[in-house]
């Protein structure tokens, strides 16, 4: 392990833990250790079984004779500074300061398994249970000292750790003198079940707005470590013993391996081959000679099982494509007859897309006789354990998976791939082993977004949208189950013949996820189209941050902007007509007036800036769960390149109380700009038999030239409602109004994503061609 | 054929075993066990193996390391520590310019070389210099204010 110490967030402070494992604290019973409450999340599994519906309070929070207060959570710091947040409730329902606070994160000997991260939950959902405990423990705490102090509990109160009656600090009792309050650690009911779990206890938490740490900008925990360099991350475990792996790809969608000529790799250290089906490892003492062996292999493949198709056509095959399944939101009055005296049309397509995250993705993995230990960067370690458990076939009680950071992983991308390739390598050679994919692994090979298209009709009355047809068409967005409770979900299981058995059907669904405007007559059906191969694709598909949001997103509401301009409407003042709820009244009213919004039709008048670009700018306004955004974006278009620059996005959010403004604001900007990332750039490219895009040259994201020159974020802080996510929310709204802008700019809609030169100039060409 | 590769590495003398194309980077990583330059993409594309060679900010996974030999490599744990904090650390720290914070290192680095030789950048100065490094979590605004605030304390 990492030899450093990150007070904080760290996996040092849980190895320290882990001489307190269930099966060492009942024989160790000293009266030091009596005070520390047993997890009991250690067996339950994503979804649990009847009889592990309760949990000890020790399960989630365990107070130190030192005052050091242990947070345990399966919500782990992806980046976004949620950790920092879950703790600044915990301190303040327990009224201590924050700097007792550590947070023990995504260890499956200790958290309970309650979803992992998804879905923007880890703040909106994740803070129920520790809220609840919070306000327990101080219970219990308060009670214990209310009976030695002779003075009612409710006349007592809480500063800084010491109990004391309100407004008399002469008579006190310190937590730390009566945590052997907290032992036997009592057991509670679970209610819910994944994300929301949550803890049933007497104690109530208090008001939002009784709280002092959240809601303030208290600094990321993680800053420090991450600015000085010694933050741990998953490539620095060093295990003794430990070898280095990496995983050989196939050539093509669906091919298999004929024949492995191990002398190909004779001479490169002590390399040697570790195959299982057609999945073929290298390992090696050196992660050098791993990387050259791994490079050198011959391997002989059989021919693709399919012929994908090109690229350029990729939205003529999904419509040609017949639907294996189909859903359909509630209808509303009549379509059919609204639209029966002619509809305005279009057709919509998004790319697909993938996380490509900076690390390629690493694990390591310590397979020993009825103990098997997983170090990684998962979102989700309940059920990674679940997975491997499957794929080593061994029982999950043997699994203990230990999350260490990784790079930001945005969902079910690339970086678990690594760890089941690391179970079948250290199955294969008695020795833990590290694999850190190779930049193609992940971005070649990784889970993708799925590809979207679009049919929509609507007709404009009077000003008013009244009638709204949309068919969105898709490949499976969670063909690839966001969690990583299935073997078959790795490729490298796929590879090894297990079929993928964890997928479940998701579709993006206007009008369930995001129809919010008020239209007399409405129809929203959606449907999923087949894998181009059930197993060993590079084109299988996943959750990639805000999972189907942005190119539903860029549908929906480029039409709608369609539409406005069809009623000669302002685009903001359109959509406002048609919102009924407030607070989406209040974020896209915010937006626009943060971005000196001038009130007019869009694309009436060609402007033009200085250097000759043709300059507008489009809204977009979205829900996500309980969060509610508004984008306004400004673009400059070279009419000769088709190069579309954005100089300025205006990101409004009302996600509910504010925990962390700071740490909101940059979660906010990055979501900005990496969904400008997708806008402009991103497109999983392919040829006839595999993935083209492998790195970063081949799969291109936004650089800092590429970053506006404003970037300006307005936080709607709503304290009296409970905090929404805020993960995804705003990578909804970016691609569609940017689209919306480059309409208002050039008076050419653009339907195809994402806005690349090429893109761009087609469809400029084809408006001068019409 | 391994060789007696002899680097100076934060100041320190040290030596490794090794193959002498083998990158840069798994001679500081796995020989010498330090644990910033990270690995992204292995093709001079992402900036997440950066150290300073003599100052000059290097992508240490395409640097065979037997090129160096004689050299001052400096790695982000040898630019400052929380006792003596470059900068740039500190400025990043204050801003909270990170997201996972794995590219890290990359920014920083090629940041400390840009104000190493620019005392006072100017924005395009800034975005030239670190335009050829990713982060993948698009935290480049809080970067950017990062990268400005230290080179506004360098120069003051």
């Amino acid at each position: 392990m990492t030899k450093r110490q990150d007070a904080q967030v760290s996996t040092e402070p849980r190895m320290g833990v882990s001489r307190l494992r269930r099966s060492e604290f009942l024989a160790a019973g000293t009266a030091a250790l009596a005070v520390v409450a047993l997890p009991q999340g250690g067996t339950r599994s994503f979804a649990m079984a009847a009889d592990e519906r309760t949990t000890t309070l020790g399960s989630w929070l365990r107070m130190w004779p030192d005052g050091t207060v242990e947070v345990f959570t399966d919500k782990v710091e992806v980046g976004m500074g949620v950790a920092t947040g879950l703790g600044q409730f915990v301190a303040d329902e327990l009224d201590v300061p924050f700097s007792r606070i550590k947070m023990m994160l995504g260890d499956t000997d200790f958290t309970v398994a309650a979803g992992g991260v998804g879905g923007s939950n880890s703040t909106f959902m994740g803070n129920f249970a520790l809220r609840n405990a919070a306000a327990q423990m101080r219970r219990i705490l308060v009670n214990e000292a209310s009976a030695r102090m002779g003075i009612p509990a409710d006349k007592l109160t809480v500063s800084d750790g010491v109990i004391h009656p309100a407004g008399d600090t002469s008579k006190s009792i310190k937590y730390t003198d009566i945590v052997a309050a907290l032992f036997p650690s009592p057991t509670f009911p679970l209610r819910g079940d994944g994300f929301t779990t949550d803890i049933d206890v007497p104690a109530k938490p208090k008001d939002f707005t009784q709280y002092k740490l959240a809601g303030s900008s208290v600094p990321r925990l993680d800053a420090p470590g991450k600015a000085y360099g010694h933050y741990p991350y998953v490539v620095n475990v060093k295990l003794p013993g430990m070898m280095h792996g990496r995983m050989i790809y196939p050539p093509a969608i669906g091919a298999t391996v004929q024949s492995v000529d191990e002398a190909s790799i004779h001479g490169i250290g002590d390399a040697r081959v570790v195959r299982v089906g057609s999945f073929v490892g290298v390992v090696a003492t050196r992660e050098w000679h791993a990387v050259k062996a791994a490079r050198a292999l011959k391997v002989t493949w059989s021919a693709p099982s399919t012929t994908l198709p090109a690229m350029d056509k990729l939205a003529d095959y999904m419509w040609a494509q017949q639907p294996f399944k189909k859903t359909a939101a509630p209808p509303q009055g009549n379509v059919d007859a609204a639209l029966a005296s002619g509809a305005y049309e279009a057709k919509y397509f998004w790319p697909f897309q993938t996380h490509a995250n900076m690390d390629p993705g690493c694990s390591v993995v310590d397979v020993r006789p009825g103990a098997v230990t997983v170090w990684s960067g998962t979102q989700k370690t309940h059920a990674l354990r679940q997975g491997i458990a499957k794929l080593l076939k061994v029982p999950p009680e043997q699994v203990r998976v230990v999350w260490v950071s990784d790079a930001g992983s945005y969902g079910r991308g690339g970086l678990e791939e690594s760890a089941a390739a690391a179970a079948y390598l250290s199955h294969a050679v008695g020795r833990p082993v590290r694999v850190q994919s190779m930049r193609a692994d992940n971005t070649q090979w990784g889970n993708k977004a799925p590809a979207i298209v679009g049919r929509l009709s609507a007709k404009v009355q009077n000003g008013s949208i009244v009638a709204f047809d949309s068919n969105l068409r898709q490949f499976n967005g969670n063909e690839i189950f966001s969690q990583p409770s299935a073997p078959g979900t790795f490729i490298a299981a796929q590879l090894a013949g297990v079929p993928n058995d964890g997928g479940t059907f998701e579709y993006g669904i206007y009008g369930a996820a995001s129809g919010k405007y008020e239209i007399p007559n409405t129809r929203a059906t959606a449907e999923l189209i087949a894998p181009f191969a059930p197993s060993g694709s590079p084109l299988r598909t996943a959750h990639l941050r805000d999972p189907q949001g942005p190119g539903v997103t860029f549908i929906i509401e480029s039409f709608i902007d369609e539409l406005a301009a069809q009623a000669k409407a302002d685009a903001v003042a359109f959509r406002v007509k048609h919102l009924r709820d407030q607070r989406h009244i209040d974020a896209i009213q915010a937006a626009a007036k943060a971005a000196n919004w001038e009130t007019r039709p869009s694309a009436t008048a060609k402007r033009t800036n200085a250097a000759g670009e043709l300059i507008g700018r489009g809204v977009a306004f979205a829900t996500r769960g309980p969060t509610i955004v508004a984008t306004v974006a400004e673009v400059a278009v070279n009419p000769k390149t088709g190069k579309v620059r954005v100089p300025r996005i205006v990101a409004a959010q009302d996600c509910g109380f504010i925990v962390n403004p700071k740490a909101l604001q940059g979660t906010i900007e990055a979501n900005v700009i990496q969904s400008l990332s997708r806008s402009i750039y991103e497109e999983v490219t392919f040829n006839d038999h595999t993935v083209t895009s492998k790195d970063w040259r081949t799969y291109p994201v936004a650089h800092m030239r590429d970053v506006p020159a404003e970037v300006k974020v307005v936080m709607i802080n709503r304290p009296s409602i409970r905090p929404g996510g805020a993960g995804e929310p705003t990578s909804r709204t970016t691609a569609a109004a940017i689209g919306n802008a480059i309409y208002d700019a050039t008076g050419v809609r653009m339907r195809t994503a994402p806005f690349t030169p090429k893109n761009v100039l087609a469809a400029l060409t084809a408006q001068s061609r019409a | 054929m391994d060789q007696t590769i002899r680097l100076r590495v934060d100041g320190k003398a040290q030596s490794v075993q090794a193959d002498p194309e083998m990158p840069l980077l798994y001679a500081l990583r796995d020989d010498l066990g330090m644990e910033n330059p990270r690995f992204g993409c292995g093709l001079s594309q992402c900036g997440a193996c950066t150290v300073l060679v003599d100052g000059k900010a290097t992508r240490s996974c395409v640097t065979p390391v037997a090129k160096v030999e004689g050299h001052a490599v400096t790695t982000l744990a040898g630019l400052g520590t929380p006792e003596h904090p470059h900068p740039l650390q500190k400025a990043f720290m204050e801003e909270a310019a990170m997201q996972c914070g794995y590219c890290l290192n990359g920014w920083i680095m090629t940041a400390a070389d840009l104000l190493h030789r620019e005392k006072s950048p100017s924005r395009e100065q800034i975005v030239k210099a670190l335009n050829g490094v990713v982060c993948r979590c698009g935290a480049h605004v809080a970067m950017l204010r990062a990268v400005e605030r230290a080179a506004k304390e360098m120069s003051a």
